[in-house]
């Protein structure tokens, strides 16, 4: 079916669109490298290490308006991207981790150990990958077959920490410019305005008179968390 | 203007200086007359000539004669200069509405003829010298630079502090529409700095007003900044517009930003750790970039950068823990 087809396109596409940020990193480097020309600085270890991170962070804030972006569309299918653009969020954040670890560190494993203990910004980087660890490796169809379906969108709840973690690690390591952090920061927290209104706005469609219902009482942070669906088209 | 009054006596530059890189245009007034013709000239050539006016006689000295210094390139297109935005490359975008010249420097406090003096002249009895430095930044990169400038101590006995003099305070033009990032409060403006009396006047502190032979351009600091090459970067005040003799500790802006972080004193410690990330190696900035930067090793931190003998009898004594 050509509707069919032309998801499938966009589904490549996406995912090719997905590799260009990699893709120019690399380009740059070796652009820099033959040519001297400064894409990626006069200190390329901290420009590529700070670049890898904010993707991650993009692609986690692309994860999160998934939904938001369907519902203002009416299609059930953008969905469907929500596991590529949360599994290249993983990508990035664990090409950043290895960045740190092989490229400025230099596999020193003493000073990443003090790094940790040192409780800095670090440490909240490395749990928000920790916590990212178990929704890559459940993405699959036959993960939420095997978890059951409650269990996994349960443990898929953790993005919410795993954004709120990766906001904090990047304000934590910026000295004074705290520009972008807090563009991200607005988007992220818009965005989960966003869910909690449209919960609120659906609680009152479906019970207006009845105050003593449950989806009428529900607590600030489950009106975050527990968004029903409200997508008609499955299209 | 900076115009070179030339006697007779004098030697023409063009006898001194290799023609291949001499440029007519602006001069410094040299005091090779005054002080009987040691200037040596610097043999340096740019890597990639930034066009600025070059200085005429500069004599060399040994400091950092074994170093090899960072590309020209990279020292003027890494910056920390947040007056002209936060990222490393935006000063050498913005700097360009930075006007140094004319340039006036306020010198008050407990000095013998305060006022406002013409920046040529505060520098125009002085002969200018080549000196190849470290440099570390806090955030635990660094490079090699080749400074053209005056030992501050030079300048300080001109000027004839009293007594009361302890310490020399540095503030940088305030001015948002020569330094467009001032209109956000990034840091608390002006940039403020200041120094121990005692450092002011050791042989290593400099009032630097070029690099590479060639006048400093506007991301480094033009005119005039100061380089402390034991302590960490950020207490390099540039664009400075006003020296105060004074009896307090005066502040210093990234110590109103942030006190846990960055002390008054900030001297190159690799055994005192900044509170986020370790102070123990940094990455040596060569001026090479793409992958050959990313895999070069990065290099243990000195004590005091390199400089201990030079400096370590100022800290005698001095908690380096609490004082950092």
């Amino acid at each position: 079916m050509a509707l069919n087809r032309s998801k499938i396109i966009l589904k490549n596409f996406l995912f090719v669109a997905s590799l260009i940020p990699l893709g120019w990193l690399i380009f740059a480097l070796w652009s820099d490298t033959v040519n001297g020309s400064k894409f990626m600085t006069a200190d390329p270890v901290q420009k590529l290490n700070r670049e890898l991170g904010d993707w991650a962070l993009i692609f986690v804030i692309m994860t999160l308006a998934t939904r938001p972006i369907a519902e203002v569309f009416n299609s059930r299918y953008l969905i469907s991207y929500r596991r590529m653009l949360g599994l290249f969020a993983f990508f990035y954040a664990a090409l950043h981790l290895t960045s740190y670890v092989i490229i400025d560190l230099q596999l020193n494993w003493d000073q990443f150990a003090k790094d940790l203990i040192k409780r800095n910004f670090i440490l909240v980087g490395i749990i928000a990958f920790v916590l990212m660890t178990p929704l890559a490796i459940t993405s699959n169809k036959k993960m939420i077959k095997l978890l059951g379906s409650k269990v996994w969108q349960r443990l898929h709840l953790l993005i919410y920490p795993i954004a709120v973690l990766g906001i904090f690690h990047f304000f934590m390591m910026v000295r004074a410019d705290y520009f972008r952090p807090l563009i991200y920061l607005t988007e992220i927290l818009a965005l989960l305005a966003y869910r909690y209104w449209k919960n609120l706005m659906t609680a009152k469609s479906k019970a207006p008179v009845d105050q003593s219902s449950k989806s009428a009482k529900q607590s600030f942070y489950k009106r975050v968390l527990y968004l029903p669906r409200t997508i008609k088209s499955s299209k | 203007m900076l115009i070179k009054f030339r006697k007779p006596s004098d030697a023409l530059t063009s006898e001194i200086v290799n023609k291949g890189f001499y440029m007519n245009r602006r001069k410094l007034l040299s005091a090779a007359s005054a002080l009987g013709g040691i200037a040596l000239v610097s043999s340096f050539l740019p890597t990639a000539n930034a066009g600025r006016p070059q200085f005429t006689t500069v004599k060399k000295t040994s400091w950092g004669k074994d170093l090899k210094p960072t590309t020209l390139d990279a020292i003027t297109s890494h910056n920390n200069f947040y007056e002209f935005g936060s990222g490393k490359s935006d000063p050498k975008k913005n700097a360009h509405s930075l006007r140094p010249e004319p340039w006036r420097v306020e010198i008050s406090g407990h000095v013998e003829k305060p006022g406002i003096f013409d920046f040529e002249d505060l520098i125009k009895p002085h002969l200018m010298e080549e000196r190849i430095y470290r440099m570390r930044c806090v955030e635990a990169w660094s490079m090699v630079i080749p400074w053209v400038g005056i030992p501050l101590a030079k300048i300080i006995k001109q000027l004839n502090p009293t007594s009361k003099a302890k310490y020399v305070a540095f503030q940088t033009l305030l001015d948002s529409e020569q330094m467009p990032s001032q209109k956000f409060p990034i840091l608390d403006w002006p940039y403020v700095e200041g120094l121990r009396i005692d450092e002011a006047m050791n042989p290593l502190t400099l009032i630097a007003v070029g690099i590479f032979g060639e006048e400093l351009p506007n991301q480094n600091g033009a005119p005039l900044r100061l380089v402390v090459p034991w302590k960490y970067g950020f207490k390099g005040i540039k664009s400075i517009v006003k020296i105060s003799f004074v009896e307090q500790q005066p502040q210093s802006s990234w110590n109103i930003q942030a006190p846990n972080e960055y002390g008054f004193y900030s001297n190159v410690n690799p055994q005192v750790d900044h509170p986020r990330w370790s102070q123990r190696r940094e990455r040596l900035i060569t001026g090479e970039g793409g992958f050959a930067a990313l895999f070069s090793k990065k290099i243990d931190t000195l004590m005091f950068n390199g400089y201990a003998e030079e400096v370590a009898d100022l800290y005698r004594g001095l908690d380096l823990y609490k004082h950092f």
